[in-house]
């Protein structure tokens, strides 16, 4: 009986889940004395997909790093990682503790990557190297690690949610300006959301949503929560299932639902590129997205098509004025980098403000130092954005489950969503009770 | 794997010079028989180290992993995190709280998608290779075009399923609303009650060629002369099917099942492509609900912990399943 190749697809399949880390631990110990000459010479940075193909973020990146070697005669090994794939990444790195020395992490798993251990603190003293924390944008500061732990990451790119419509279809419904409240931003939409073409049915809504996808699912809900008052964790155990939470969410299954300003097929949005045709396309006429830069010029858009305005407020009582949370892209160094002022010299170098001004203007990233400057950031677009991280704008909650946080309401939120699609909108008793399951899940976590 | 077993049973000739070799040359010989005997576990020997390096090592540290309180605490530091016990299988196990719950109900979701998917691929792999087996033209075509879904590009077939299966713009709405009126209005695949069937189908599209192969092989050694034979007998068709194909094939499709059952159960990639990363309830497969609690809620300990059930239900299902079909074949025998 041949049990070895039986038996080996089972374990194949069991290990799945854990194989790639158990791997990478034999192997570890298998590499620990290797010795590749002078490693001080070469950095290598794991730098994060800003821009919609790895080929041109490294178009972008490539000729600045190269500056930098010129600068230090320090070579930087460059490998660019989507982010869909970046956090597997950095948690098999860390835990074989062959990793990158510099890395990109997207700055909200920072609270939970800080837990690891595994990356190098940012003291007063380490960010005076920087030219001091001063510099920063003090709400990018804030998505640096978990509250009143050591900041063990720096921000490097920021984005914030904005509102963008449709030039030709507001003109089109006599809309004049984009909504500013949340209760306008409704009945904007209502009045364009119509049947174009007299079938009985619309075909044309006032507003796009990328349903789904766990990730936005979350931050929408975090957005209109806690626009509400809402607080998902207290003293460090989640607090998910509060009245304001569950209004946040309702409020956003509410504009397929009751609202129906929103296509029921988004539900099965996956990608941004679904809502970016559907508003090219004259079929959505707002979309609530993270700052777009150069993205639209690929549908062929220009700011004479669209307009930028800031998220709507809530005009509710009791409620808080926050229109995004801080998105965006930190920079860290690991622990087992070799060469650690090298590796300082390289977050120096890409936080600079001639730097900070190129890269920014190239990816369409709101700078995290405010002493960058230029014509880049003087469109409306981007003066909305630095505004809204400047006034407007929370970290995702700074505690080391935040990306359990994240995941976990992202996908109840996903499926509600869903369930609303086909006309079942979920009650405010449905939605608690799903919240209070997903408290449960992250407690057991511990 | 069986077939090796059965083989054996049923009396390979056995190893040469047994019984009748004159005495005397016996000493030497024995020794080189015996170094002759040797000879393969030798040649197995690396393959063994490696098999036990690459699968045996991830295995063992997923067990010690499950009995860990693993999260990103100790993540640079695993070997240091702190002794669980049985802590994360009572959490996995418990029904009344989320994990277990959300556990449980895509082990039961999963379950059904195995026995649909099996079946049907089955079913379909029979029918087409006995008709196939028949044909004079157009065979070779057929047969390349049937495994056409086998040779594709998982993420390359999964995808072109997720487009056909749109609600706006995808094909089968299309044909079924607006070319043909059988639906109202258009429906939801991709989320909702149906997504189930989604998956159902697109798993059978996936693993029907593999079961059409498999059985096509086996029934190139079924000799002609026994199908000659029964239709002077007066055997149609559906009486040769029962009669001789399916009881000439039954070592293959005993393995066949086996296999087709774990590919399913086990399967990742076809419900993460088909639903963009975010599977909805009623399709949300094991693999997924394992993958969600270990990276994507960083509870590694408690997602090696369902690994391993997940590997004892699979042990416990395949040698029940070996055991039963055995005796079964033995019986008939």
């Amino acid at each position: 009986m041949d049990w070895g190749k039986g038996m080996s697809a089972r374990w194949r399949g069991a290990a799945a889940g854990f194989a790639a880390v158990a791997l990478v631990m034999a192997g570890a110990a298998c590499a620990g004395g290797s010795d590749a000459g002078d490693k001080t010479a070469v950095l290598t940075y794991w730098a994060s997909q800003q821009s919609p193909s790895v080929q041109h973020d490294k178009e972008i990146l490539e000729p600045e790093l190269r500056k930098f070697t010129a600068q230090t005669g320090v070579r930087v090994e460059l490998e660019v990682i989507p982010f869909t794939e970046l956090l597997n990444k950095i948690l098999t790195a860390t835990t074989s503790g062959q990793g990158p020395d510099v890395l990109n992490i997207g700055n909200t798993w920072s609270p939970s990557l800080q837990a690891t251990g595994a990356l190098v603190g940012w003291d007063p003293a380490m960010m005076d190297k920087l030219g001091g924390a001063g510099r920063f944008e003090s709400a990018a500061l804030q998505t640096t690690g978990a509250d009143g732990a050591t900041p063990v990451a720096v921000p490097l790119y920021n984005k914030v949610y904005q509102l963008y419509y449709n030039k030709k279809l507001f003109r089109e419904a006599g809309v004049s300006a984009p909504p500013a409240t949340w209760d306008d931003f409704v009945t904007t939409a209502q009045k364009l959301t119509k049947d174009t073409d007299g079938d009985g049915k619309p075909d044309q809504w006032g507003l796009a949503v990328r349903g789904q996808a766990a990730t936005v699912a979350s931050h929408y809900a975090y957005i209109l929560g806690s626009g509400l008052g809402a607080q998902y964790f207290a003293g460090g155990k989640p607090t998910f299932d509060s009245p304001a939470a569950v209004a946040g969410i309702e409020r956003y299954l509410s504009w397929m639902g009751k609202d129906k300003i929103v296509n029921p097929s988004d539900a099965e949005n996956a990608d941004w590129a679904d809502v970016y045709e559907a508003f090219a396309g004259n079929k959505a006429a707002m979309m609530l997205v993270q700052t777009l830069g150069q993205t639209l010029k690929d549908y062929k858009l220009t700011d004479q098509n669209y307009g930028v305005a800031p998220m709507p407020s809530n005009a509710a009582a009791g409620g808080r004025d926050i229109g995004s949370f801080v998105g965006g892209t930190n920079i860290s160094i690991f622990k087992s980098a070799d060469n650690l002022s090298g590796a300082v010299d390289l977050v120096k170098f890409l936080t600079s403000a001639p730097e900070q001004t190129v890269l920014n203007a190239a990816y369409g990233t709101i700078p995290a130092v405010k002493d960058a400057t230029g014509p880049a950031f003087e469109t409306p677009e981007m003066k909305i954005a630095r505004d809204t991280i400047a006034n407007r704008a929370i970290p995702m909650p700074r505690v080391p489950q935040e990306t359990q946080f994240e995941t976990l309401l992202g996908k109840d939120v996903v499926g509600w969503l869903a369930a609303t699609a086909t006309g079942q909108q979920p009650d405010a008793a449905q939605i608690s009770a799903g919240l209070k399951a997903a408290a449960g899940k992250v407690s057991a976590g511990g | 794997m069986s077939i090796s077993a059965d083989s054996a049973r049923s009396g390979v000739p056995a190893a040469p010079g047994t019984g009748d070799r004159p005495a005397g040359v016996d000493g030497r010989a024995g020794r080189a028989r015996k170094r002759h005997r040797r000879t393969p576990y030798l040649f197995l020997l690396p393959a063994l180290a490696l098999e036990l390096f690459v699968h045996f090592g991830p295995m063992l540290a997923g067990v010690v992993m499950s009995c860990l309180k693993l999260t990103q605490y100790q993540l640079a530091q695993w070997w240091a995190a702190p002794w669980a016990g049985l802590g994360n299988y009572r959490v996995v196990l418990d029904l009344d709280q989320p994990v277990g719950a959300s556990l449980f109900k895509s082990f039961l979701i999963t379950a059904a998608v195995t026995v649909i998917v099996v079946a049907t691929a089955w079913t379909l792999g029979v029918a087409g290779a006995v008709s196939l087996q028949r044909m004079k033209r157009g065979r070779g075509l057929l047969r390349t075009l049937f495994l056409v879904p086998y040779a594709l590009p998982v993420f390359a077939a999964v995808i072109t399923w997720r487009f056909l299966l749109q609600r706006d713009n995808g094909m089968l709405n299309h044909v079924l609303v607006d070319q043909l009126g059988l639906l109202p209005g258009n429906a939801f695949y991709l989320i909702g009650p149906n997504s189930f069937w989604s998956l159902c189908v697109v798993e059978i599209w996936r693993e029907w060629p593999f079961a059409f192969l498999m059985i096509m092989a086996a029934l190139q050694s079924i000799p002609d002369e026994l199908y000659e034979a029964s239709s002077m007998d007066g055997a149609g068709p559906w009486r040769q099917l029962r009669r001789i194909t399916l009881p000439m094939i039954a070592p293959v499709n005993q393995v066949l099942i086996l296999v087709l059952a774990l590919r399913t159960f086990r399967d990742f990639e076809t419900p993460y492509v088909l639903f963009g990363g975010s599977a909805p309830d009623q399709a949300r497969l094991i693999s997924l609900e394992i993958y969600q609690n270990s990276f994507l809620t960083f509870n590694f300990g408690l997602g090696s912990a369902m690994s391993v059930l997940l590997l004892l239900f699979l042990m416990l299902v395949t040698g029940g399943y070996l055991a039963v079909t055995r005796r079964r074949t033995s019986l008939d025998a």
